[in-house]
């Protein structure tokens, strides 16, 4: 805005000012009223849908999948999105921080005189993009449950080891289902494609000694497995295991064998 | 004799009480107490000066054409001022004990405390509350294109509360010391750990050492208690005080005609 349209703009709103109400009590009563109908929504939310309490935190399981608050969802799902390794950093630092930045300095890039949403085309477009955007990734978000199962057949070459490496395998499995691990990572056709990468031939890329490195010292946002290790060796073991066989080659070998997947 | 005169609110013609008649007895105790009042204040503002203050704040007008997609600021503070409340509230009776202390006192407030899962319930609900209405009112802001000259600084201040009102959600979220709360608060710690330059910083900063540890959830409780609701106070007192230096936006499409006298003039 030039100095001429800033007076222009100063001019109109004092003759709209002058011609309008006083704030008292005209804007007090309708923001009164508002304020009356948050606290009733905020009343009933917490009569309906209460504050129940989950089980108690225990550092020592990994048997719980993080989830955030809905508000933080669209975040949550921006990580699922962007898939590949070396962009993880960019879903969880570099959008954010970027868009916080676009937001701060709105009013320092956008300065046409200009107010009607309908004579900014390109600055309503853009608004209404990145709601939807925000919306729908909120949605997908809410809607990702994390699966608890991992239904993969077991490979011939696992059964080939012998009944005791089945036996570790197995166990492995329901170590790894249970740990929440398919809330980022894909195990054959269970859990979500992200942000982690898949584990479907994790034993292809990384040597087991790797994956237990991994486990205890993982790249963030994955939490370390290290407390499993100290607390309950004996099931680390077995995620171990079971991660170190998951092989490309696996394919349709071992057909699908009663009494896998895990049980609840 | 109070010097003070109370100002008359402006009020419809139809509501304004009747002017007294000439022949009614003078001190009725009503009367009495309403001069007591007027002295009271009289006596404050004589030593304050908060009159001219107040008549500045309430009296200024608000432009024509204002409508409800206004009252959604207000409402923003209002559920910020409901949380506040409500946290007091639970502040009583919460320990931020990472040995399970803090969940036991959150499950006490649900299970024993007088109306505390209600109070709770308001709490965790109001900040869901609160953040929609934040972000309704910056989407009024935007299309009305209410940011631009001259309340370039306001919007600057508005993001600074909308990311402090996140901060708030993210530090209480971990609170009540459940797994959903514990699991989430390492993934975004870690996170917070992984940004360049002063990312590994921040995340020692938040967990009060290299990883999640037992002073993480003291830190975090400060921070949602202490240090960022009095941020916010003191960003939200400026908020206010630069919508009423500036006044309120009107609705883009409200175009100012020229006043009457003006038009006659020309005529």
């Amino acid at each position: 805005m030039n100095r001429r349209q800033k007076e222009e703009y100063l001019r109109d709103y004092s003759v709209l000012k002058a011609q309008g109400k006083p704030f008292f009590p005209y804007a007090v009563a309708k923001d009164g009223a508002m304020a009356c109908l948050v606290l009733l929504v905020i009343i009933l939310m917490s009569i309906l849908l209460g504050a129940e309490l989950g089980p108690k935190a225990d550092p020592t399981t990994t048997t719980y999948t993080p989830r955030p608050e809905w508000y933080f969802f669209f975040l949550f799902e921006l990580l699922r999105v962007i898939k590949p390794p070396e962009y993880v950093a960019l879903a969880t630092i570099g959008i954010p921080t970027i868009c916080m930045i676009m937001l701060f300095l709105l009013p320092f890039y956008d300065r046409g005189p200009e107010r009607r949403p309908e004579r900014r085309p390109v600055a309503t477009l853009t608004a209404i993009l990145i709601i939807g955007a925000m919306g729908y990734l909120t949605y997908e978000g809410a809607a990702a449950g994390p699966p608890t199962q991992i239904d993969t057949p077991t490979p011939a070459s696992v059964i080939a080891e012998g009944p005791k490496v089945v036996q570790q395998y197995e166990a492995g499995r329901q170590v790894a289902a249970q740990s929440g691990c398919l809330a980022c990572h894909k195990i054959g056709e269970n859990g979500n494609g992200g942000p982690g990468p898949a584990l479907t031939d994790i034993a292809d890329r990384l040597p087991a000694a790797g994956i237990q490195r991994t486990l205890i010292n993982p790249t963030a946002p994955m939490p370390s497995f290290k407390s499993l290790q100290t607390n309950q060796p004996e099931k680390f073991k077995n995620l171990v295991a079971f991660l170190g066989r998951l092989k490309s080659e696996s394919g349709t070998a071992g057909a699908a064998n009663p009494g896998t997947g895990s049980g609840g | 004799m109070p010097k003070l005169k109370l100002p008359v609110p402006p009020l419809p013609p139809s509501m304004r009480p009747p002017p007294k008649r000439p022949g009614a007895p003078k001190t009725k105790p009503l009367d009495a107490a309403q001069e007591a009042g007027i002295y009271t204040v009289d006596w404050i503002d004589e030593r304050t000066s908060l009159s001219g203050g107040l008549r500045w704040l309430m009296f200024r007008k608000v432009p024509k054409g204002t409508n409800w997609f206004y009252t959604l600021g207000s409402a923003t503070m209002f559920a910020f001022v409901s949380q506040a409340i409500t946290g007091v509230f639970l502040a009583m009776y919460y320990r931020p004990d990472a040995a399970g202390g803090a969940y036991e006192s959150v499950r006490h407030i649900n299970d024993d405390v007088f109306l505390g899962e209600f109070v709770h319930g308001m709490h965790k609900w109001g900040s869901s509350v609160m953040v929609i209405l934040i972000f309704l009112h910056m989407a009024r802001t935007f299309f009305f294109g209410a940011y631009k000259y001259p309340r370039e600084l306001n919007w600057v201040i508005g993001v600074a509360l909308l990311i402090l009102t996140f901060v708030m959600s993210l530090t209480g979220y971990l609170l009540p010391f459940d797994q959903r709360s514990y699991w989430a608060t390492i993934v975004a710690n870690n996170i917070t750990a992984s940004g360049p330059f002063v990312g590994p910083y921040l995340g020692d900063f938040l967990n009060g050492g290299a990883e999640f540890n037992a002073t993480t959830l003291s830190r975090f409780y400060a921070i949602h208690m202490m240090l960022v609701p009095g941020i916010i106070g003191a960003l939200i007192g400026a908020h206010l005080y630069l919508v009423a230096k500036l006044g309120t936006t009107a609705p883009p499409w409200v175009k100012a005609k020229p006043a009457d006298e003006l038009t006659e003039e020309r005529a």
